[in-house]
């Protein structure tokens, strides 16, 4: 599904990706960790397309087409999904009618009929259920005066609404107290199957007790120097990152 | 310099008298705005109060006094509205389109056709003068005390032809505790560089409510100055809307005195210029007495070479205690071209009083327009759809079915999807 290969990327001419490769298969979850400045929150940044980022090496492969060069929009319509770490709050725009525009703009995408007002209402309210979000919520302003919970359900019913193939977290659980992570945690299980997959980029162990990751990747200044079974997030919690900058050699 | 400067006002005025017949302003005003018409020029930026916008656009052409036809007023008179219609075109009443018994009897006639015109107040701008020099016709409306008016009253201007000039004066009075709605939308058919040329004068009386409704919607290459001039007595709501899309040169100067106490003034304007538009919105909302609340929200969305201008005064007098009196004006510059003048004005001679006035000016949120491209929606549409945002809670406060009439021109006129 996405074949990452020797990803190089960079930001106001400073040097972030550093060589990342990374394969992800349907139906797997993986998870990336690593101590802060590792380059994390840069590759779903780059992955979802943001300009700020510049690729200089590298390839992004996404069901067999080119990242690289394709607009964020039409990623999404592709069906990969970024759920922020900080959702933008959009006063004046309401919940429903982004969604709608969201839903119907992928449809275009793929030569499909915008969905009826009927049958979208019928949709927000089963995908609102996903992640037990208030149907009072769908209405208002997206993510407007949310809580820092609110907004990262309301990431999650977007990503239900959506039906990505591929999903990436970016740091979902921060912020949330253990009901909310809890809440999170389920609907991204509900909404698995064998045909997409998750990323979930976190800097604690603590989420990937909800959501139990098939691989463990460890991301450090800029390239992904260790993988392993979900085991290897219980001893990173336990042990922090420094045994594995000693393994790479480095002076801790 | 200053023959020659007259000289601009005389064949200016030369060329609307040419085909004019008498009018309808009483003797004496018309008279006394002729004379002062005489020792008047045009304003130019060096009048402060003309500092933002040239009016050459204007003085420089040869409107003239013209009659105009039109077939028919689909699509101008708005969907579903429950209303009493009257139509002017070039400044002329057109009866085939109003029920002249029912208007009668809800209070609305025509001064051509013998109602007076009241309120007139004498003025120094030449506009108003040459208003009150050349003016065709107009409504008074006239709401009688406790009388609520079930139907709005819906006046539609419309220019026709090149360079014709629409002078039109209408008066508005709201008796004692009545209420009534008016909407006045103003559009071209077939008009090229027409300058609508519109004084309003309102008394709300005591208890009384009034809602102004205004759709600014001529084609681009016209030219629109209106003056209102509100005056509210005790215990009364006047709320205002104006809605600016059309027009090359748009000036609206807005004055309102809140003459008794615990009154309420509402103020909201949405402007959406693109092209070579103009768009300047001057108000003054004088609070002469204690215990009134206005609120003013202008918000404009400039794009191409556009430029907007905002001047808003709020005067609170000495004694004026316990007034609540906020200001916001708003904008966002889609484009490099484009250009803003906000100048917000407090003047407070009150100790007690609690008043806000901002401004700001900006681009859209950047971080906003990546967050909606991320979840599929194209950049064009995530522009639109966070322009529109910006504008919605002015256009949410303008009731149904007068908002769908505006979505729907703001549908036609930039493909905007309604909200």
């Amino acid at each position: 599904m996405l074949k990452i290969n020797n990803l190089h990327a960079s930001i106001d001419g400073k040097e972030i990706l550093k060589g990342l490769n990374l394969e992800v298969k349907p139906g797997e979850v993986h998870a990336i960790m690593g101590p802060n400045g590792a380059g994390k929150s840069t590759l779903a940044s780059v992955l979802a397309g943001k300009e700020d980022y510049e690729i200089t090496n590298g390839t992004i492969d996404f069901e067999g087409k080119e990242l690289n060069e394709m607009e964020p929009e039409d990623r999404a319509r592709e069906g990969l999904f970024l759920a922020f770490q900080y959702p933008v709050e959009i006063p004046g725009v309401s919940n429903i009618n982004f969604l709608r525009a969201a839903l119907n703009a992928k449809r275009e995408y793929h030569n499909m009929e915008p969905l009826s007002a009927k049958d979208f209402m019928a949709l927000v309210r089963e995908k609102s259920k996903v992640v037990e979000l208030d149907p009072k919520l769908a209405s208002r302003a997206v993510n407007e005066g949310f809580s820092g919970g609110e907004k990262k359900r309301n990431e999650i019913f977007q990503m239900a609404m959506l039906e990505p193939k591929l999903s990436i977290l970016d740091e979902t659980d921060s912020g949330l107290d253990i009901d909310a992570l809890r809440i999170v945690a389920n609907g991204v299980n509900t909404l698995k199957s064998d045909n997409n997959a998750t990323i979930v980029i976190t800097h604690y162990q603590r989420l990937l007790d909800y959501i139990v990751p098939d691989f463990v990747h460890v991301l450090y200044n800029g390239k992904i120097v260790k993988s392993g079974p979900k085991e290897l997030a219980l001893e990173l919690e336990e042990k922090g990152y420094d045994w594995i900058k000693a393994e790479l050699g480095e002076i801790v | 310099m200053e023959v020659a400067v007259e000289n601009i006002v005389h064949k200016f005025t030369k060329a609307i008298a040419d085909n004019f017949s008498g009018g309808i302003m009483p003797e004496n005003v018309r008279n006394k705005a002729l004379a002062d018409l005489q020792e008047n020029r045009f304003p130019t930026t060096r009048d402060e109060y003309w500092k933002y916008t040239r009016v050459n656009r204007i003085s420089t052409k040869s409107f003239k006094t013209q009659q105009g036809k039109i077939s028919n007023i689909e699509n101008l008179k708005i969907a579903d509205l429950d209303s009493h219609v009257v139509v002017f075109v070039n400044g002329f009443f057109i009866p085939e389109f109003s029920d002249l018994d029912a208007l009668k009897n809800s209070g609305v006639n025509l001064l051509s056709q013998g109602a007076e015109a009241k309120f007139i107040e004498y003025s120094t701008h030449i506009f108003d003068q040459l208003n009150q020099a050349f003016t065709t016709d107009g409504v008074q409306i006239h709401v009688a005390k406790n009388v609520v008016l079930e139907k709005s009253i819906e006046i539609i201007h419309i220019q026709t032809g090149n360079e014709v000039i629409n002078n039109l004066y209408h008066s508005i009075e709201i008796e004692r505790h009545a209420q009534a709605q008016v909407v006045m939308s103003f559009y071209s058919v077939d008009a090229q560089q027409c300058f609508t040329n519109l004084n309003t004068t309102i008394r709300v009386h005591d208890g009384a409510h009034l809602t102004l409704s205004k759709i600014q919607t001529e084609d681009n290459s016209n030219y629109h100055i209106a003056t209102e001039q509100v005056n509210q007595d005790a215990n009364s709501n006047f709320t205002i809307n104006t809605i600016t899309l059309g027009g090359e040169l748009v000036r609206n100067n807005l004055n309102i005195r809140v003459n008794g106490q615990n009154c309420e003034t509402n103020l909201n304007s949405a402007y959406i210029l693109k092209e070579n538009q103009l768009v300047d919105n001057h108000t003054v909302v004088d609070h002469r007495v204690a215990n009134c609340v206005s609120n003013e929200l202008y918000k404009g969305v400039i794009d191409d070479k556009a430029t907007a201008v905002f001047n808003g005064k709020v005067f609170v007098r000495p004694d004026a205690q316990k007034i609540n009196a906020f200001q916001s004006n708003g904008n966002v510059v889609l484009s490099n071209d484009a250009s803003v003048n906000s100048k917000p004005e407090l003047e407070i001679y009150a100790d007690d009083v609690k008043c806000s006035h901002g401004s700001t000016t900006g681009q859209l949120d950047e971080k906003a327009i990546f967050y909606l491209r991320s979840r599929g929606i194209g950049e064009k549409q995530a522009r639109e759809l966070l322009v529109q945002a910006f504008v919605g809670d002015v256009l949410d406060k303008l009731q149904e079915p007068v908002r769908a009439h505006v979505d729907s021109i703001l549908e036609n006129r930039f493909g905007w999807q309604p909200a």
